[in-house]
């Protein structure tokens, strides 16, 4: 069973981003290790518990949780989590996990809270859409995930990558005069 | 930056009614969703009716097939729509609501479409979206498309060809292992991503050729990959490679770990952090080969990030258990985690240190994690408390400190787990440090005075009667017992009163004094606490009557039970499955068991049920220590035989038979019926019969089949002699198909000799008169070959043996006199055994459900619920529900019914 990780990929068990309750915004599982509904919010409302007393707020944390390693990081009301297997290589768990919070802040324009998450719930899952396939990591880079799903409301044709960046500075832009304006 | 935070939740909570998806409701989601239908589509509005649907799934909203198929199709109308971001949506639903075979075909179309389009974001998604929900057929035709798209110039599009190959390699490895020269391709991408999803494809298409591993890992490791990620897949696999070639190279370098500490100066942490952990895990790892890994890992330990710390404890803990002395480097490091913010961090670093630490550094470790226990979960104070305890029997000079640690967090507040893991560590090092041994019970003692778990209490006192006459001052230990008899619960004051009746059995200075305390427990409100103690009473005593020697005495109380207790536990089981006739309500039954080297006997507090004593004594006692004993029920079968207890006339069979060599190769009895009358009751002659059914084998008493096709007469065992007024018998062995019931009828002619004995010699004559008596038809029917085994939980073992062997059906059983009476035919029938008292049928009713159960010949459980109803002139009709392990044997019993 050692060599068994060995053989493979890193993979990511779940994604999940819950509320400042625990409740669920956007969850997503790729392994049969919770195979209904019921163990899914089990294992989130143990894992909540568990987490929601620590600071995660200015680096991701970390903890093992029934043999799996979950890496976290809080951002006002929104709660992100990655699980991975007990062997898994604990900084690229940290990396997707660091993906996904930096396409959701870029997408949410930097307004990383639970109404706006919800309001752009479809851009949140897109992002999940992009992270994993099935467990397989696609991409790490927050701000090509964010362009991916940000392709959204743009026409197509522009070649990709130059609307990725660009629209990724964009948003920054965007952001940063409105925090001046504030 | 809590604080304003903090504040801003409390606002929230005064609209915490707001929310895009408040109210949401499935049915009326579906219903919104017909705007798919629309001629004239709103992108956006469908868009943000697929967002709710998704939405409806995320929070584990289930839709039933129709419905997912009816969303399924109007889904696919929005193919039609230009719009990129609908389109999106529309790929992600598709994938949620992953369609069956025949509903694929409808969208293969539109996605073949896509994958071929010009945007390449319709390209990698449709790609991912087909190769998802496709089976083997369509991949052939696709084939040719993801072929290409694995060496696309977008590395989007290349990467979702790629994990689609991983995904499908799965179930469709021979069509992807064709694609092995584009993946290689793939692998020398600039793009990052792409190279890793190639290199991981290229890998698992290899992976069962070691020599193809060897050669990949060979070329790579010279440093054409660049991805952090493909790195670390390189890095995993060139272990393997190691792993695997170290068997045939043991000398010289070890290969490939140049490569591996190379990577340790690698830009990205997750590579070095890998390579770190792969060198660690290395076997046989040197010294030497572990410092460079020791030393980046002693970096990472005063790191800023949470993650990379607990990433290098945690491997520095493991390492840790195989080289100490390698990790001893890093204790300073280590010892400022003791207090770090994250909990697993610190305790990984304290488990590690205490691993690592040498005998002086003991007394403050302990100081420090002192300190530390009372903010830590008790999860972490488990592994704390294992460590210290290993740590323990690896110093053993240090027992003291350690041994007060452990009783001091004994007597703080904790869980159940964590307490019996403080309890554990005390036991072993009292077992394996003799000097350990009183101070460790007296803190046992003190912590039982106030312990609420009664598990807790009654693991100690009985460690405590094994240990505590042992010790040198036994007398003191006697208090904390006996407090136990005054102020625990029963459960407590029962293994306290055997704890006590222990020290008396070995200490003799102290037996006097433990009379009286047991004495005293005589008028304990409890049954169990008074028998115990009547009971040790008794047997400490030993005034002759009852046990022999001293030896006797402490072979009971401390003799190990040498009978697997599987096996004792089943032949209870089927013993008390029987009813029993008992005349008094407190009587006591012995009973030879199936495991005839031992006696049980044991005590029933009413007629059923309610075992309240097991003693086990070894075969060589041959009188049992109580004086109300009866007579076991074994008696003479067979010919005469009276009926006798069941079970244990079953036994008694079995030891009859299998002394008799030729059916001692018939294997295991199965079952024994209740003799049959083949004679009036008030004839000349008077035979029974049994019939012992065997695997293969019917052994009958008498004679002569002729109506039973299917047995075949394999032996005779006549009776030599049968003197007037004594029972004798005799046999006869028929061979049936093995695992068959085979049922059938046999008619009997008693074939015998009569001689005159003359009455002054008591020799019989030499010639006698031939004679024949003609007895009655013996018949094997069905029901002898089950078995009447209850169970405890009908319900249960109902649901547990599932539906598949159901067989179902109705009977009409005429008229009868009652439902009582048809219910006890029915049983009477099947030889079951009913459960739950559904044998018994209210007066007046009018319908009964009785349940039954048993084991059919072969060890095969059956279950029958049996359902009757009753109509004005006594015609009782019956449902008839069988469940079993082999659907045969439910038609067996269905056969018995419809052919009584």
């Amino acid at each position: 069973m050692a060599n068994f990780y060995r053989d493979t990929c890193p993979t990511i068990k779940n994604i999940l981003l819950l509320d400042s309750e625990g409740k669920r915004v956007a969850v997503k599982y790729y392994s049969d290790d919770w195979p209904t509904n019921s163990a899914k919010s089990a294992f989130e409302k143990s894992l909540f518990t568990k987490t929601q007393k620590t600071n995660a707020r200015s680096e991701a944390e970390i903890t093992m949780f029934d043999s799996n390693v979950v890496v976290y990081k809080f951002i006002q009301d929104l709660h992100f989590f990655v699980t991975g297997g007990d062997e898994e290589n604990e900084l690229i768990l940290a990396t997707a996990l660091q993906g996904f919070v930096d396409a959701v802040s870029l997408l949410l324009r930097n307004n990383v809270e639970k109404m706006e998450a919800l309001e752009n719930l479809d851009l949140i899952l897109l992002c999940l859409d992009e992270i994993v396939d099935g467990g397989m990591i696609l991409e790490t880079d927050g701000s090509i995930i964010a362009g991916k799903v940000a392709t959204h409301s743009m026409d197509d044709g522009a070649p990709l990558a130059e609307q990725t960046i660009s629209q990724a500075l964009a948003t920054a832009r965007e952001h940063l005069t409105r925090s001046l304006l504030r | 930056m809590a604080q304003p935070l903090v504040k801003k939740d409390d606002d929230r909570d005064d609209e915490v009614e707001y929310s895009p998806f408040l109210g949401i409701e499935k049915g009326a989601v579906l219903q919104e969703a017909r705007v798919f239908n629309d001629p004239q589509l709103d992108p956006r509005r469908c868009s943000q009716v697929i967002t709710k649907l998704l939405y409806l799934l995320n929070q584990g909203e289930t839709f039933t097939k129709v419905e997912a198929t009816e969303v399924f199709f109007s889904v696919t109308k929005l193919f039609q729509a230009k719009d990129l971001g609908l389109r999106r949506m529309v790929y992600l639903i598709i994938k949620e609501l992953s369609p069956s075979a025949d509903e694929v075909i409808i969208v293969t179309s539109s996605l073949m479409k896509d994958m071929n389009s010009k945007t390449d974001m319709y390209r990698a998604n449709a790609i991912r979206v087909l190769c998802r929900i496709t089976d083997g057929t369509l991949l052939t035709q696709i084939e040719r498309y993801l072929k290409q798209a694995i060496v696309d110039k977008n590395p989007v599009v290349a990467s979702a060809a790629l994990v689609s190959g991983i995904h499908l390699l799965q179930t469709n490895p021979e069509i992807v292992k064709r694609w092995s020269n584009e993946v290689q391709e793939a692998v020398q991408s600039r793009a990052a991503l792409v190279q890793f999803h190639a290199l991981a494809l290229l890998h698992q298409i290899r992976q069962n050729d070691r020599l193809a591993v060897s050669k990949l890992v060979t070329s790579l490791t010279k440093g054409t990959v660049r991805s952090p990620l493909a790195q670390c897949l390189l890095i995993r696999y060139t272990s393997q490679v190691i792993r695997e070639s170290s068997m045939n190279n043991q000398t010289g370098d070890r290969p490939f770990y140049d490569y591996l500490e190379a990577c340790l100066r690698n830009k990205a942490e997750m590579v070095i952090f890998e390579a770190a952990r792969a060198i660690t895990e290395l076997s046989g790892v040197t010294n030497r080969e572990l410092t460079p890994a020791i030393t980046v890992l002693q970096l990472f330990l005063s790191s800023s990030k949470p993650v990379l710390r607990f990433a290098a404890v945690r491997t520095l803990n493991k390492v840790a258990m195989t080289h100490p002395m390698a990790v001893t480097n890093c204790n300073i490091d280590m010892e400022s985690l003791i207090s770090d913010q994250n909990r697993s961090i610190a305790t990984l670093a304290i488990t590690t240190l205490l691993k690592t630490g040498n005998e002086s550094s003991v007394d403050r470790l302990m100081k420090q994690i002192t300190n530390f226990m009372s903010d830590i979960a008790d999860e972490f104070k488990i592994v704390v408390v294992e460590a210290i305890r290993s740590l323990c029997l690896k110093f053993p000079l240090k027992y003291r400190s350690l041994m007060n640690f452990l009783s001091n967090i004994l007597r703080e507040e904790g869980g159940f787990d964590y307490k019996k893991a403080i309890v554990d560590s005390i036991v072993i090092l009292i077992r394996d440090i003799p000097d350990a041994k009183e101070n460790g019970l007296l803190h046992l003692c003190e912590f039982i005075e106030d312990c609420e778990f009664t598990y807790l209490s009654t693991q100690i006192l009985h460690f405590l009667g094994i240990e505590g006459p042992k010790t040198s001052d036994p007398s003191k230990y006697i208090r904390y017992i006996y407090n136990r008899v005054i102020l625990e619960n029963a459960t407590v004051r029962a293994s306290a009163v055997s704890t006590l009746a222990k020290f008396g059995a070995m200490v003799d200075s102290l037996k006097p004094r433990i009379f009286v305390l047991l004495r005293r427990c005589l008028f304990d409100s409890d049954d169990e606490v008074r028998d115990r103690a009547t009971l040790y009473l008794n047997m400490l005593e030993g005034d002759g009557a009852i046990v022999e020697t001293d030896k006797d005495v402490k072979n009971f109380l401390f003799g190990s039970l040498d009978v697997p207790l599987v096996n004792l536990e089943t032949s209870l089981k089927n013993y008390v499955s029987v009813p029993r006739e008992l005349a008094v309500s407190l009587c006591i039954v012995q009973c030879l068991l199936a495991y005839s080297h031992v006696f049980v006997q044991y005590r029933f507090k009413n007629l059923q049920t309610s075992l309240l004593i097991l003693i086990l004594l070894p075969k060589e006692v041959k009188s049992l220590p109580l004086a109300e004993k009866k007579a076991p029920g074994k008696k003479p079968t067979g010919l005469g035989a009276a009926p006798t207890a069941p079970t244990s006339t079953v036994d008694a069979y079995e030891k009859l038979l299998s002394s008799i060599p030729e059916f001692s190769s018939f294997g295991k009895l199965f079952k024994s019926s209740a003799p049959v009358e083949l004679t009036e009751a008030e004839t000349e002659y008077a035979v029974n019969a049994v019939k012992h059914i065997f695997d293969r084998h019917v052994v009958t008493v008498i004679v002569d089949a002729s109506d039973a096709e299917e047995f075949t007469e394999v032996s005779t065992k006549p009776l030599r002699s049968l003197p007037y007024d004594s029972p004798g018998q005799t046999f006869v062995v028929f061979e049936k198909p093995e695992g068959v019931p085979t049922v059938g009828k046999f008619s009997n002619m008693l074939k015998f000799i009569v001689k005159e004995v003359d009455p002054t010699t008591g020799e019989a004559e030499e010639d006698g008169v031939e004679d024949e008596y003609q007895l009655e038809d013996l018949e094997v029917v069905a029901a002898d070959y089950v078995l009447n085994v209850g169970v405890s939980n009908f319900r249960n073992a109902w649901e547990s043996m599932g539906p598949d062997f159901e067989r179902v059906d109705e009977y009409g059983l005429g008229p009868r006199e009652s439902l009582a009476e048809a219910v006890n035919t029915v049983i009477g029938l099947l030889g079951m055994q009913p459960c739950e008292g559904t044998e018994v049928v209210p007066n007046n009713s009018r319908s009964h459900t009785c349940l039954l159960s048993g084991v059919f010949m072969g060890n095969v459980k059956v279950l029958v619920r049996l359902s009757f109803g009753i109509d004005g002139p006594k015609e009782v009709a019956m449902k008839l529900a069988v469940r079993s392990e082999d659907e045969s044997i439910s038609d067996a019993i269905h056969e018995i019914v419809a052919s009584g």
